[in-house]
C-alpha cells in the first residue's frame, strides 16, 4: 500500500526521524493559517500525489508569505499533476502539505527494503541524495553504498558509521545518522514495510538531518495487524475499477489496451497478456481470479471487465486444476446471461473437466469462440477485437 | 527415480482439519502418497477423516515418523508452522499458504539456516512426482511419468506446461512450484541442483517471471553447472513497472527485475527461451532434437 508524503512523514516522526515541521490542508485557507502559525521567512507547498517527480511538473513551490502560500495553493489543489511517474493522465491534487523552510547545506539519499537475493534487509544510502536515485546507480555506481543487516545483530553501530563516512559526513552529524538509521530499521520491521525511502535526507546548515522527503510502501499481506496503518489508504489515488475489484478479492490491474483478460492464476494472467501482444493485440487488464473462483467472483470479474469502455472483446483462459471447468462454464454463462455481454468473448479452457465444460459453452445458445491452445485463443481474441464492439 | 518425494515419503498436513487442508490430504492419499497424519494445535489425540491429529509437528514426527509435511495454516500463523516444521527436523516443508508477511519469513528464513529442513514455498503449488507422490495442489490427473523436470514460479503456468509436454507424448519426473514471493525457501538453482543429480531427468522447463534477480542468478549458475537442456519462459513481458502483479514478488522496482532482462541472460546461458507461452512443449521437443 502506498501513502502520501505527510503521512510517511508522521510514521518516521513515531520512531525518532527528525522531520521539518509542517502539516497538511485540503483548502487554501487552512493552508494559510498553517503558514502563519509555521511562521519564518519561507514556507513550502508540497502536492501531495502518490508519485514522484513532482518539483519538476510544478507541484513544489516556495511561498514567502501566508498570503503567498494562499495564492500556491489555489493553483495547486484541484491541479492536475503530470510527473515522470504519473503518466500523461497524471493526478489530480486533493491535499497539500506545508513546511517549514529550511536551510540546506547537503542532500542526502537513505531507504531501506528487502534484498530478496540476499534474504535480508538492506540499507541503501548516497552523498548523491536529492536526485532520482535510479539515475544515480546507472550513472555513477560507486556513490552507492549498501550494507545488509543480520537480523540478529541489527544494524551494527560500525554499519553506520560505514554509511556516514562514506556519505562524508563529520563530527556530531555521523552520531545523528546512526540513529536515524536505528529508527528506520525499526519502523520497517514494526510497521511492515515494504520499503522507507528518505529522498533527500538533508545536512541542515545548523547540521542537523532531517526527512526533506519520505515515502513508505507498506506490505499489503501484514497490514492486517495494522489498523491504524490501513487508515492511511486514500482510494482517490487509484483506479475505481480497482478498488471495486479488491472489494471481491480479485487480482485486476487496468492497462490501456481493448482486450480484457480474465485468467486464473497469476502467472497465467501475465502470460496470456504476454501472448496478446504477440498476436499483436494489446491488453486491457491483469485479472487472476485466483483458484477457488466461484460463479459469484466469475460474475463479479465480468462487471469489472466491462465498466472498462475501452474493452472490445474478452478472452478467458482457464486451466483448470483445483477450478473444474464444468464450474468456470457455469459462471461464465449465468454471468454472460445476467450481464448481457455485449463484445465477443473467447474461451479457452484446459484441465479438469474440460469436456463437461466445453459442453456446457456450447449448448448454452450463446455466442462463445473456443479455442483449443492458447496461440490459437489469442489470434481469435485479437482478429476479433479489430471488427469493433 | 523422480526428486523431494519418493515411496518413501511419509506426508504430514498441518492444516489438515481446515477446507483446504482436508481436500488436498484426501487428493493426496488417492494418488498415492502416505499421508500419516495431521497437525491442528488444540485437537491432537483426535482422529479426523481416519488420519491421527497431532497438537505438535514434535509429536507427529514421533508417533508417524514423517518425514514430510505440506502447510495449509493462514497466512498470519504460517510462517510459524514452517518454523516448528523446522524446529522437528522434517526433511521437506511444503507451504501452500499465499499471503505471508514479508517480515514474518525474514524471521522463517533465518530460523531455516543451519537446520536440515528444505522449505519448497511459501505461496506455491507444491511438488508432484508423477506416479510417486504429491505434497500440494498439483492436479494428478493432469501429470503423466516421463523425463521432464518443472521448475516455476507460477502454480498454473506449471500446468499449462505439463499439458503441452503431454501434447507431445511427454511426462515429468518432478514437477516443483517454488512459489511466486519475495522470499522463498527453494529458489531455482536449488531446483536444478536437484535435477542435475536426477539421472531420469533428461531436460527441464524452468518458468520465472518478473521481480527480484532470481532468473539472472540462475542463468550464471546454469552456463557454469548445469548441462540438460532447459526451456524457458518469463512471464510478465508487458507488464507495466512499479505495479505487482497478482504475486507478492512480481513487481518490476527500480528499473529492475524485468522480463527482457531475464530472458536476455537466460539466452546467454544457452536456455532455450520461448517468448510465447504456447511454445513450451514444442520448444522443449526441438531442444532433445526429437
Amino acid at each position: 500500500m502506498k501513502i502520501h508524503e505527510y503521512q510517511a512523514k508522521s510514521v518516521l516522526a513515531r520512531f525518532g526521524v527528525p522531520v521539518p515541521r509542517g502539516e497538511v490542508a485540503f483548502t487554501p485557507a487552512e493552508v494559510s493559517e498553517i503558514a502563519r502559525r509555521l511562521g519564518g521567512d519561507v514556507v513550502v507547498v508540497k502536492a501531495q500525489i502518490h508519485a514522484g517527480g513532482r518539483g519538476k511538473g510544478g507541484g513544489v513551490k516556495l511561498a514567502k508569505s501566508a498570503q503567498e502560500a494562499e495564492e500556491v495553493a489555489k493553483q495547486m489543489i484541484g491541479m492536475t499533476l503530470v510527473t515522470h511517474q504519473t503518466g500523461p493522465e497524471g493526478r489530480k491534487v486533493g491535499r497539500v502539505l506545508i513546511e517549514e523552510g529550511l536551510q540546506i547545506d547537503r542532500e542526502l539519499y537513505l531507504s531501506i527494503l528487502i534484498d530478496r537475493a540476499a534474504e535480508a534487509p538492506v540499507i541503501i544510502a548516497s552523498a548523491a541524495g536529492g536526485m532520482d536515485i535510479e539515475e544515480v546507480a546507472a550513472k555513477e555506481p560507486e556513490k552507492i553504498l549498501r550494507e545488509h543487516i543480520d537480523r540478529g545483530a541489527g544494524i551494527a553501530p560500525f554499519q553506520a558509521r560505514k554509511l556516514a563516512f562514506g556519505m562524508g559526513l563529520q563530527g556530531g552529524a555521523v552520531n545523528r545518522l546512526v540513529k536515524v538509521l536505528d529508527s528506520i530499521y525499526k519502523a520497517f520491521l514494526e510497521t511492515d514495510a515494504s520499503m522507507i525511502e528518505i529522498n533527500p535526507l538533508i545536512l541542515t546548515k545548523g547540521g542537523d538531518l532531517l526527512a526533506l522527503d519520505a515515502k513508505v510502501t507498506f506490505d499489503d499481506n501484514a497490514l492486517y495487524r495494522h489498523p491504524d496503518l490501513r487508515e492511511f489508504r486514500d482510494i482517490t489515488e487509484e483506479d475505481p475499477l480497482e478498488v471495486e475489484a479488491s472489494k471481491f478479492s480479485l487480482n485486476y490491474i487496468r492497462l490501456d489496451g481493448n482486450i480484457g483478460c480474465m485468467v486464473n492464476g497469476a502467472g497465467l494472467a501475465m502470460a496470456t497478456m504476454d501472448i496478446i501482444k504477440l498476436a499483436g493485440g494489446e491488453p486491457a487488464n491483469f485479472l487472476d481470479v485466483g483458484g477457488g473462483a466461484n460463479a459469484e467472483q466469475i460474475k463479479n470479474a465480468f462487471r469489472i471487465l466491462m465498466a472498462d469502455k475501452n474493452v472490445k472483446a474478452v478472452l478467458i483462459n482457464i486451466f483448470g486444476g483445483i477450478l473444474r471447468c464444468d464450474i468456470l462454464a457455469r459462471g461464465v454463462i449465468d454471468a454472460v446471461t445476467e450481464l448481457g455481454v455485449p463484445v465477443p468473448i473467447v474461451v479457452r479452457m484446459e484441465g479438469t473437466n474440460v469436456e463437461e465444460g466445453k459442453r456446457m459453452l456450447k449448448e448454452s445458445g450463446l455466442k462463445f469462440t473456443t479455442a483449443d491452445s492458447m496461440g490459437e485463443a489469442a489470434d481469435q481474441v485479437v482478429a476479433l477485437a479489430r471488427g469493433g464492439r | 527415480m523422480a526428486v523431494l518425494l519418493d515411496k518413501n515419503t511419509r506426508l504430514i498436513v498441518q492444516g489438515l482439519t481446515g477446507r483446504e487442508g482436508t481436500f488436498h490430504a484426501k487428493a493426496a492419499q488417492a494418488y498415492g502418497t502416505n499421508v500419516v497424519g495431521g497437525v491442528t494445535p488444540g485437537k491432537g489425540g483426535t482422529t479426523y477423516e481416519g488420519w491421527p491429529i497431532f497438537n505438535t509437528v514434535h509429536d507427529a514426527v514421533k508417533e508417524t515418523g514423517a518425514n514430510a509435511t505440506v502447510i495449509f495454516v493462514p497466512p498470519p500463523f504460517a510462517a510459524d508452522a514452517i518454523m516448528e516444521a523446522a524446529d522437528a527436523q522434517i526433511a521437506l516443508a511444503v507451504c501452500i499458504t499465499e499471503g505471508i508477511p514479508v517480515v514474518d519469513m525474514l524471521k522463517a528464513m533465518t530460523f531455516l539456516q543451519g537446520r536440515s529442513t528444505r522449505l519448497i514455498g511459501p505461496n506455491c503449488p507444491g511438488v508432484i512426482s508423477p506416479g510417486k507422490g504429491k505434497a500440494g495442489i498439483i492436479p494428478h490427473n493432469i501429470v503423466r511419468e516421463g523425463r521432464i523436470g518443472i521448475v516455476s514460479k507460477s502454480g498454473t503456468l506449471t500446468y499449462e506446461a505439463i499439458h503441452q509436454l503431454s501434447k507431445q507424448g511427454m511426462g515429468q519426473t518432478t514437477c516443483i512450484g517454488i512459489g511466486g514471493d519475495p522470499l522463498i525457501g527453494t529458489n531455482f538453482i536449488d531446483a536444478l541442483t536437484l535435477f542435475a543429480a536426477d539421472p531420469d531427468t533428461e531436460a527441464v522447463i524452468m518458468i520465472g517471471e518478473i521481480g527480484g534477480t532470481a532468473e539472472q542468478e540462475a542463468a550464471d549458475w546454469i552456463t557454469r553447472e548445469f548441462k540438460k537442456p532447459v526451456v524457458g519462459f518469463i512471464a510478465g513481458q508487458t507488464a507495466p513497472p512499479g505495479r505487482r502483479m497478482g504475486h507478492a514478488g512480481a513487481i518490476i522496482a527500480g528499473g529492475q527485475g524485468t522480463a527482457a532482462e531475464k530472458m536476455d541472460a537466460l539466452t546467454k546461458a544457452g536456455v532455450h527461451v520461448v517468448k510465447s507461452p504456447a511454445d513450451m512443449g514444442t520448444k522443449m521437443k526441438e531442444a532433445l532434437g526429437r
